[in-house]
């Protein structure tokens, strides 16, 4: 009988990039779809989206149809992003006000938006607005207006904080944005569905087992079908 | 003759009273009116309660205004911004007062306002701290927040080209607010870079109908305005 144990390597697998968890957002987008995409890390989803397929990008300002940057010495400093950013439009893309802009976002005709978040809760609450810190100036800009108003709702999240407790918890310890409204959730080691039976896997990074995720993450996570 | 075109920006400002509620378009730095908030401070209203989807940005336009120590309130979706330094220090030492409002809440609130709604119920917030001690009522299975309108005293609009009977149109995303907080108020004043004859508008392609629209005054287009980056 061996009295020495295997030495495993610290991790035996290697965590999604950013650029490959936006992929995999982008990946799940369809053709035709409207899609508001969160500021932050959701942007980067944009640079993913296939080129052969046609989706309509909603920008909060009054945007639809939007394109990417335009090149250096182009920018209209009237036609920004949420972010502020300078951006262009597509042909066939419209501008329109704050109010129809909002009905957009609040009338459930936006069919997906990504949104970023500190915290999601086995149950679909979203935290992303504040981390309620006493002295911090508060802002929410439309973060709780796409979180009850888009069809669906999806989350790009770094699984762990950077002290390494699990981002999707039990409950929501930050202030909340929205009530049940997350669907699904893309980290770097998995992309998860928040399902009324609880947390289930639809992809683990590879290396990753389904045990040890679950561990990583608190609570249970079904393994994929 | 109906002519709401006027000869100057003080003109166009001249009975802005202390303690007034200004409406004022933009979102960050596209469709701000910085001419008209010039004048304002120009003017010299005080007391102001404010709303904007921002805080301002830099030193110009609601930045300026904040500077002056003009605006007792601010009613606001998005005010922490890097180059929102005089809010924040305004904040910080308790000399504005800030209501904080979900940018969707913002945008209808003062929608409601131009279309006579009392109030709406409206499912953004339900459940976080910003619908804490509002009404709620479950609606076919979901739950809303009881909104209430934003009526403005004055408005103050960036728009592209307007006639003088105060039809409006916008250059791009620099729309953003500007039909709505038109609505909204009682005098809606509108900086634009060109006035043109009755009939020069395509009527398909009015964005701002003039009924919504008291005053209009042209302003020289300024040189491409440099954002912070």
């Amino acid at each position: 009988m061996s009295a020495i144990p295997e030495v495993k390597p610290a991790k035996s697998y290697k965590p999604r990039s950013r650029d490959v968890i936006a992929a995999r957002v982008a990946a799940d987008i369809p053709e035709g779809a409207y899609v508001n995409l969160g500021i932050g890390l959701p942007v980067m989803v944009g640079n993913h989206l296939p080129p052969g397929k046609e989706i309509f990008l909603h920008s909060e300002n009054g945007i639809l149809g939007m394109g990417p940057a335009p090149t250096k010495g182009e920018e209209d400093w009237d036609l920004i992003n949420a972010g502020k950013q300078p951006v262009t439009l597509l042909t066939g893309g419209s501008y329109f006000h704050h109010a129809d802009s909002f009905s957009m976002m609040r009338g459930g005709h936006l069919d997906i938006c990504v949104l970023g978040a500190f915290q999601v809760s086995v149950t679909g609450d979203l935290a992303n607005w504040h981390t309620g810190a006493p002295d911090a100036i508060p802002a929410v800009g439309g973060a709780m207006d796409l979180a009850v108003g888009a069809k669906k709702v999806y989350v790009m999240m770094e699984h762990l904080t950077k002290t390494g407790e699990s981002k999707l918890v039990k409950a929501c310890t930050y202030p909340l944005t929205g009530v049940g409204v997350v669907s699904r959730v893309y980290t770097d080691l998995a992309t998860i569905d928040i399902t009324p039976e609880g947390l289930a896997a639809v992809d683990i990074v590879e290396g990753l087992s389904i045990e040890e995720l679950s561990r990583l993450t608190g609570l249970p996570v079904r393994a994929p079908k | 003759m109906i002519n709401k075109i006027v000869n100057s920006i003080a003109e166009s400002l001249a009975d802005v009273k202390d303690g007034s509620t200004v409406l004022i378009g933009g979102f960050g730095g596209a469709g701000m009116p910085n001419e008209l908030i010039d004048g304002l401070i120009a003017q010299g209203a005080r007391e102001l309660t404010v709303v904007n989807n921002n805080a301002g940005n830099g030193e110009v336009g609601l930045a300026a205004l904040l500077r002056e120590g003009r605006v007792r309130k601010l009613i606001c979706s998005f005010p922490r911004q890097a180059d929102a330094h005089h809010f924040e220090s305004l904040y910080r030492a308790g000399k504005v007062e800030l209501e904080l409002v979900p940018q969707g809440n913002l945008a209808e609130r003062m929608r409601a306002a131009g279309a006579g709604i009392g109030a709406f119920f409206c499912p953004t917030a339900y459940g976080t701290d910003l619908a804490k001690g509002k009404e709620t009522r479950e609606i076919n299975g979901k739950h809303y927040v009881l909104e209430y309108p934003i009526h403005g005293d004055v408005a103050l609009i960036k728009a592209e080209k307007g006639d003088r009977w105060g039809n409006l149109v916008y250059h791009k995303a620099a729309r953003n607010f500007g039909p709505v907080i038109a609505a909204a108020a009682k005098c809606a004043v509108a900086q634009v870079y060109e006035t043109v004859d009755l009939g020069n508008l395509d009527p398909e392609n009015i964005v701002t109908p003039g009924i919504f629209v008291q005053r209009v005054v042209k302003v020289a287009r300024e040189q491409a305005l440099k954002e912070a980056a």
